[in-house]
């Protein structure tokens, strides 16, 4: 409850004038002539983590992109800086939804880490410079063990957390999450919201979440937005559950656990 | 050269080495061969078996059209050809919707086509056959100055591209999301291997320059568990299997080109049947 305080819970209307922020407004993807999604716009507070739910096809991977800067859209997007020194294009870290990758492949967690640090060839180098640096960023998501293992060998959600340390390194203002929990186990699952709430209140950046895990949701994210073509409803997880629409999008049995919650609230 | 030659002469005091000829061919495959190892590691990571196949193919257009035009330099048409032809492969596919290996096939099977077209024209075939398997002892000085040449050119290129390409192998969302961009990428990396194939084409033939780009490799990662080992295994898979093969050929008269792709694929079923030992 007190990391709740703390972390100033601003719904998204609430302007972001005087702390630091990321602003998207009137985001807008088209591709041929089907609106993947239109009129977003979200303002996404440092030391935050604002959850993006909403059903298949919704086009919350989409907006990942759009934000990334992948897909073509329409919109803008403005980071400002706690002490207001620096606005503009933030530093954005992206951990994929998967990563498809052939398993066979010969190449370890260092590799990977000196393929996207460095521009020396990871042949020609030893690593051993940087061998420390990729240390830290490991045992930022607690897996300094896996330095030398094949990226191929890895479970589900030591890969994720892997790449998650990859998405930290330059340190990202806005860290962008795409279901990272898809096919990790419940321990793994727990592990990573606790890094991420480890990340948001040493680091006090943004991360924008895409979650299919309700539960999770309700109990790590500071903002919600429910987006379905267009943002439905976004605030607090209390508001946004208790939201009608919510309800409707994810059927029954999201609505009958929510009324039992507030039943035995009141 | 006269240096070369004696220094091979002092190093190799071996019959075969007495013939220029096998000198000649005995440099070329220390040149190439490493080249091949390097490549082949990123064709295979990359999957790309199937396109180093049509650049093949693409050269056989390639010479045809060198041949027709007459005037310039055989193997510089073959060279601005193919890396046209590589780079338009590359560029089609990222702009299609359709699966590359379609996209691959259309391009690879027109090249050929049009290649025996041209060569065919006026009954004279024959003379081009040559250039299906490959002729190692027809390396001349000149060839082997421009060997040398694109060796220095794919080294600095893979140095320059590599870290980028070993991402992109991974997984290409991956990579776009890290700001790498991924057509330049693999655009230049089709140019070195076009360059690559063109040079070698004439020696090694057109029916097996691709086993050379996958062998190595293919046999390297069945033993390997990071980069670095993978490139230098690769590499000296490449190197064995080339000398070994010449010297084979040579010994009992057969084609090189075929000798050393049968030797590297010998070694590749023997990591296959060392993969478990190897891999953690």
């Amino acid at each position: 409850m007190f990391k709740n305080i703390m972390h100033h819970r601003a719904s998204s209307c609430s302007d972001c004038a005087k702390l630091c922020c990321t602003k998207i407004e009137d985001f807008r993807v088209k591709i041929g002539n089907l609106t993947i999604f239109e009129d977003v716009s979200l303002h996404l507070h440092c030391g935050q983590l604002t959850a993006l739910i909403g059903p298949n096809g919704a086009g919350k991977s989409t907006l990942l992109k759009a934000i990334l800067g992948e897909v073509a859209h329409t919109g803008s997007l403005q980071y400002t800086a706690a002490d207001g020194r620096r606005k503009g294009q933030p530093i954005i870290g992206y951990v994929p939804q998967y990563l498809r990758f052939d398993v066979s492949a010969p190449i370890s967690v260092m590799d990977i880490f000196l393929a996207c640090l460095t521009e020396k060839p990871v042949w020609l180098t030893s690593g051993r410079k940087m061998r420390p640096r990729i240390l830290k960023n490991l045992a930022r998501v607690h897996a300094e063990h896996l330095i030398d293992r094949r990226l191929g060998a890895l479970s589900g959600g030591e890969l994720q957390r892997v790449l998650l340390a990859l998405a930290l390194d330059p340190l990202p203002d806005l860290l962008l999450l795409d279901e990272p929990v898809s096919g990790v186990d419940q321990n793994g699952l727990e592990l990573f919201y606790e890094i991420l709430a480890e990340l948001r209140e040493q680091e006090d950046m943004s991360i924008l979440l895409i979650s299919h895990d309700l539960n999770m949701v309700a109990r790590h994210a500071d903002q919600v937005v429910l987006l379905n073509k267009a943002v439905v409803t976004s605030g607090t997880p209390e508001e946004v559950f208790a939201d009608k629409r919510t309800r409707q999008i994810f059927g029954l049995l999201t609505g009958e656990s929510q009324e039992e919650t507030q039943g035995g609230n009141a | 050269m006269n240096e070369i030659y004696a220094l091979l002469d002092i190093l190799l005091p071996f019959d075969w080495a007495h013939y220029t000829f096998m000198k000649h061919a005995f440099l070329a495959i220390l040149c190439i061969t490493p080249l091949f190892g390097l490549l082949s590691t990123m064709v295979v990571s990359n999957r790309m078996a199937f396109f180093s196949d049509s650049l093949g193919h693409g050269a056989f257009t390639g010479i045809a059209i060198g041949v027709l035009l007459g005037a310039v330099s055989p193997l510089l048409s073959l060279i601005v050809f193919s890396i046209a032809f590589a780079v338009f492969i590359t560029y089609i596919k990222n702009k299609s919707t359709a699966s590359t290996d379609t996209i691959i096939g259309v391009f690879s099977s027109t090249a050929i086509a049009l290649g025996l077209m041209i060569m065919s024209q006026g009954g004279g075939f024959n003379k081009f056959s040559s250039f299906l398997i490959g002729d190692v002892l027809s390396i001349t000085v000149e060839d082997l100055q421009a060997l040398v040449f694109v060796v220095l050119l794919v080294l600095v290129g893979w140095a320059v591209l590599f870290n980028r390409l070993l991402v992109l192998s991974i997984n290409s969302a991956f990579a776009r999301s890290r700001g790498i961009s991924t057509f330049w990428v693999e655009s230049m990396f089709a140019a070195m291997l076009a360059v690559v194939v063109s040079i070698s084409i004439q020696w090694v033939g057109i029916l097996i320059i691709n086993a050379l780009l996958v062998l190595p490799a293919a046999a390297a990662r069945n033993v390997t568990n990071n980069v670095k080992s993978y490139q230098l295994l690769s590499v000296a898979i490449a190197l064995t299997a080339g000398i070994a093969g010449l010297l084979l050929a040579y010994y009992f008269n057969m084609a090189a080109g075929a000798t050393i792709v049968v030797l590297s694929a010998i070694i590749f079923f023997v990591t296959l049947l060392l993969k478990s030992r190897f891999v953690r």
